[in-house]
Formats: structure tokens, sequence, C-alpha cells
């Protein structure tokens, strides 16, 4: 066992690689966990799930006019967050025109933003691209600046939860009464669509876009069988990132499992475990 | 911001005055040409049948839904600027019974139209604080809503209401799907609050309507007032079918009008 940790934190001395993705995995929880928590608490994880899988339309999009008209600005992370924000408008305004058919015509935009993505990579000139690495994520290809990018998107969520935590919650317990206190509660949905899409755009360099909404999820779900407050749910699911996060990254490291799959599991690990250790709460 | 108030607009004659109002939704009308005015004060309880309107005028009181034709008026404005004078208590049974709140944090949605940004001032936690003891519910601020009983719930969100300093208090069947031993602990709190403001109640329970009640607005699609207390032989005809269409005929012959008051 001390042999394990001394590999691993010879590893993250030594490795820029496993250091990078270490930070990467400890500073995105931040974001992962307070924006899941604030998903969960407002039931809207499918919402999330098809702002994931639309995002490779963007990377898909970006690729191909990053290599048809030689645009070296034009990366798959700027590509996944217009994407992102283009399905938050389309959700958001879906969700509030068309309540009836809701999950039907999100299910169509989930559907559409991967096929478009597909259909580019599949017609984007040179080199085939790896799929992979953005369907199942690799942490182990983290950089510098997006440890730096991240870090700056936690520090964006947290100030803005807590500037408006309480309308937040207030518009996750009950919009109608929320605005009839004046709050405009439209705005504060298309705040939280607009963070769930940034959280899963960061997401998808760790996790991927399939399994990626679990991350988001699964720690926030498990946190809140113990706790009563939402606030009390966000820390615990940041430190149920953290520690998933980082468990997995050593875990796999050692054992040389791949890493983005096996950090989904242990987030479904203490999911489980939760039910063994508090049953009747769901 | 508002113009200061006029003399005529901080005590209009009527809190809610109500003119011809129509209202459908789609094709399928649901209000006509409904008129009715509450006088401040006063205790008006609106019963009828399910489906019949109530809670759609609750919504248009509120501002949520816009007439089709005819005005609403509260407090002289318009319903959506005149919201914030009214306390809204919905029924409990709607919310997610597991949501991570405590009872102080929906009560201080109350005060939700004073915040800006971060967190609730002082003299609001003070005034939602007592907004929880007047319903009886002091020392459960830190209380989950998923520990509360189906009447806690449903005093929390009368508290929330009050945390409003509502001019109107406007409920949402407050007795709905709550024990009968707890029902007569909520009437007693309701009936302390009769005289301080106008109250404005939907409700199917007779009991809340003698209780607190100083008229009835029957609605079914048009609208009916009747004073209290009604007599057995009113309360029959408004509940019983049997007696309905002679009820309405009545009704009309006495109005010398065609508004009806039909009951099922």
């Amino acid at each position: 066992m001390t042999d394990f940790f001394a590999d691993f934190i010879d590893a993250v001395k030594t490795v820029p690689l496993i250091r990078y993705a270490l930070f990467a995995g400890i500073v995105s929880s931040l974001t992962f966990g307070v924006v899941g928590s604030l998903v969960v608490v407002r039931q809207i994880g499918y919402v999330a799930s098809a702002i994931a899988h639309s995002i490779l339309g963007g990377i898909g999009a970006s690729v191909y006019y990053n290599r048809v008209y030689d645009l070296p600005w034009l990366t798959p992370m700027l590509g996944a967050i217009a994407a992102g924000l283009l399905s938050v408008i389309l959700i958001g305004w879906v969700t509030l025109r068309f309540k009836e058919r809701e999950d039907t015509i999100i299910g169509a935009i989930w559907a559409a933003g991967m096929a478009a993505g597909l259909l580019f990579l599949h017609y984007a000139p040179g080199k085939a691209v790896n799929l992979e690495s953005f369907i199942f994520g690799n942490i182990l290809l983290t950089s510098k600046s997006d440890v730096i990018m991240t870090l700056v998107l936690g520090v964006i969520v947290l100030g803005l939860v807590a500037l408006f935590y309480h309308k937040l919650v207030a518009v996750s317990f009950d919009e109608e009464f929320a605005q009839l206190r004046g709050v405009s509660t439209k705005v504060y949905y298309f705040l939280l669509l607009g963070l769930t899409a940034m959280s899963v755009v960061l997401m998808v360099r760790i996790a991927g876009l399939f399994l990626s909404q679990a991350l988001l999820i699964l720690p926030a779900a498990t946190a809140s069988r113990f706790s009563r407050s939402l606030w009390a749910i966000m820390l615990v699911a940041v430190g149920l990132t953290a520690l998933s996060n980082t468990a997995g990254l050593a875990l796999s490291y050692h054992y040389d499992i791949p890493t983005g799959p096996f950090i989904v599991f242990l987030a479904v690990g203490f999911y489980v475990l939760s039910f063994l250790l508090r049953r009747g709460r769901a | 911001m508002n113009p200061p108030d006029s003399p005529a607009a901080t005590h209009p004659a009527h809190l809610v005055e109500c003119r011809d109002l129509s209202f459908a939704y789609g094709k399928s009308r649901v209000l006509e040409d409904v008129s009715f005015v509450v006088h401040r004060g006063e205790s008006l309880c609106v019963i009828g049948p399910n489906g019949g309107g109530k809670s759609t005028l609750a919504k248009l009181v509120l501002g949520l839904l816009e007439p089709a034709s005819g005005s609403l008026k509260v407090m002289g404005r318009s319903p959506a600027e005149a919201r914030t004078a009214i306390g809204y208590v919905p029924q409990a049974m709607r919310f997610d019974p597991q949501f991570p709140i405590s009872a102080l944090d929906i009560v201080l949605m109350g005060r939700l139209n004073h915040l800006r940004v971060g967190h609730y001032s002082k003299s609001c936690r003070e005034m939602a604080l007592a907004a929880l003891a007047e319903v009886g519910l002091s020392g459960y601020e830190k209380r989950s809503f998923s520990d509360l009983s189906g009447g806690e719930r449903q005093r929390v969100l009368i508290a929330r209401a009050l945390a409003c300093e509502p001019e109107i208090l406007l409920l949402d069947e407050p007795t709905a799907n709550i024990d009968l031993s707890v029902e007569a602990a909520l009437i007693e709190t309701l009936v302390s609050l009769r005289h301080r403001m106008t109250i404005l109640m939907i409700t199917h329970d007779l009991d809340l309507v003698s209780s607190i009640g100083d008229s009835v607005l029957c609605v079914n699609h048009r609208v009916h007032r009747h004073s209290l207390p009604l007599s057995g032989e009113t309360i029959k005809e408004i509940y019983s079918s049997r007696r309905r269409l002679e009820h309405d005929r009545r009704t009309r012959h006495q109005q010398g009008d065609h508004s009806t008051c039909q009951h099922d």
C-alpha cells in the first residue's frame, strides 16, 4: 500500500503528464460538484446529457473547418464551447416554449448534434481523427493551459453561484413563486444551462462525451442522500469528485487501466455504496 | 419606479376589480364574462367544481395568465405590476418532498424581491422568523422540508406568504391532502390572520368556508357571489347536483341577468 502511494507521488513529481492530470482532476471537481448539485436538485440530468452529446457537432465542425480553411485558432475546445452554448440556447428556448414536447425535441437536438459531428469528422481532410479520445476522454492528454482554463472556469462558477445562491435555490424549488417575487426565472434557467454546458465541455477531456454526465450527476446524487441543504450537497459532491478523479488516476496508473472509465466507475461505486449505507431515501 | 402613489392608488375602493373577464386555453373557454370585486379586509372563499376555472382565476389575479378580454385590476394596477402585494400559498403537495431546503430558507423566499446578490439581510431573516412563529412553527427554522408533515409544510408555505408582507393572501386549497387532526390547527392559524389582511382562498372545504369566509365566490366558467353564513339550503344547492338547475334558475331570476352558477 505504501508502495502504491509512493509510486504515485513519485509519478506526480516526475511526470508532467500525471501532474497536470492530477491538478485538472482536483480543480475541475469544484465546477462539477457545484454545477452537478444544481443539476440534480433541479432534475435536469437529461438536459445535461443532451448538451454533452450535442457538443460532438462542435468538435467535428471545428476539426473540419480547421483543416479545410487552415484556421489554426479553431481548436476542438473552442468548437465544443460554441456547440455547448448553441445547444443551451436551443434547449432553453424549447423547454420554455414547448414544454409538452420537451423530451422529444431535446432528444432530436442530442441526435442531430452527434450526427453532424460524425459527418464533419468523416469529411475532414487529412489523417483520420481519433474519435475515441473525444468519446471516452483522456485525462492524460491534459496540458498546462487546460489546467489554467479549468481553474478560471471554476472560479467563475463559484463566484456566480455564491452571488446568486439563494435565487438559484428559490428558482429550483419553486419557479412560479420566485417569478411572483420579481425574479426573472428565465435568466436563472439559462444561467444554469450555461454553467452546465461549460462544465460538460471541460469534462469531455477527462471522462469523454458518453461518461461525462455520469461524473456530473453521480457525486451530487450520492451527496444528496446524506445532506439536507444544497450547499452541503455541493461541498460533499466536490469532495467526492476530487476523490474519484484522484483515486481513479492513481489506480489506473498503478494497474494500467484506462483512466476516464475507471474514474466514472469509482463514482458509480460511491453511489451504490450510498444505497448500502443508507436505505430508504431516494 | 412607480410615481408617488395618489391616495386613490394607495387605497383603491376594491383590492381586486374584475370586469367582464373571459379566458380560454386554446379553444376551450374556461371563464366567461366574469365580474366581481374583492373588498379590502374581507375573506372571500372561491369554491366550485374541478375544472370550473378556480385555479385559472387565481393565476389571472397573480398575473401569470393574461385575460383574453375584459379587465382585471389588483390594487388599481395590472396584476403583473401588483403581484408583489400578493402573498401566494400554493399546494404543498406540488413540491419535490426530497428537495434539500430548510423551513427558514423557504420562508425567506418571501423576501426575494428585497435580495439583489449574496445573502438575505438581517431584517429579512428576522421577518422570516417572525412569520414562522406566527404560524406556530417557532424552532422549526432549521428543519428540512423533507422532515415536515403535510400540515407543517402547508404552514411553512403560509409563513412564506406572510413574509411577503402581503395586502392580499391568496391560498390554493390549503387543506387539501391534510389529515383532519392537523386541519384544525391550520384553520386556527388562518382565523388569526383573517382580521389582519384580505384573504382570497380557493377551497373545497366547507368547514374552512364557515370558519373564515365572509363571502363565497362560486366559479364554474361564470361566477356568482353568495354572502355568508350560507344557509343549509344554499349549501345543499351548491353541493347537490340534483338541485343544480333549480338553484341556477332561481339565481338568474333574482339577479335578473345571465350570470349563472352551475354547480356539480
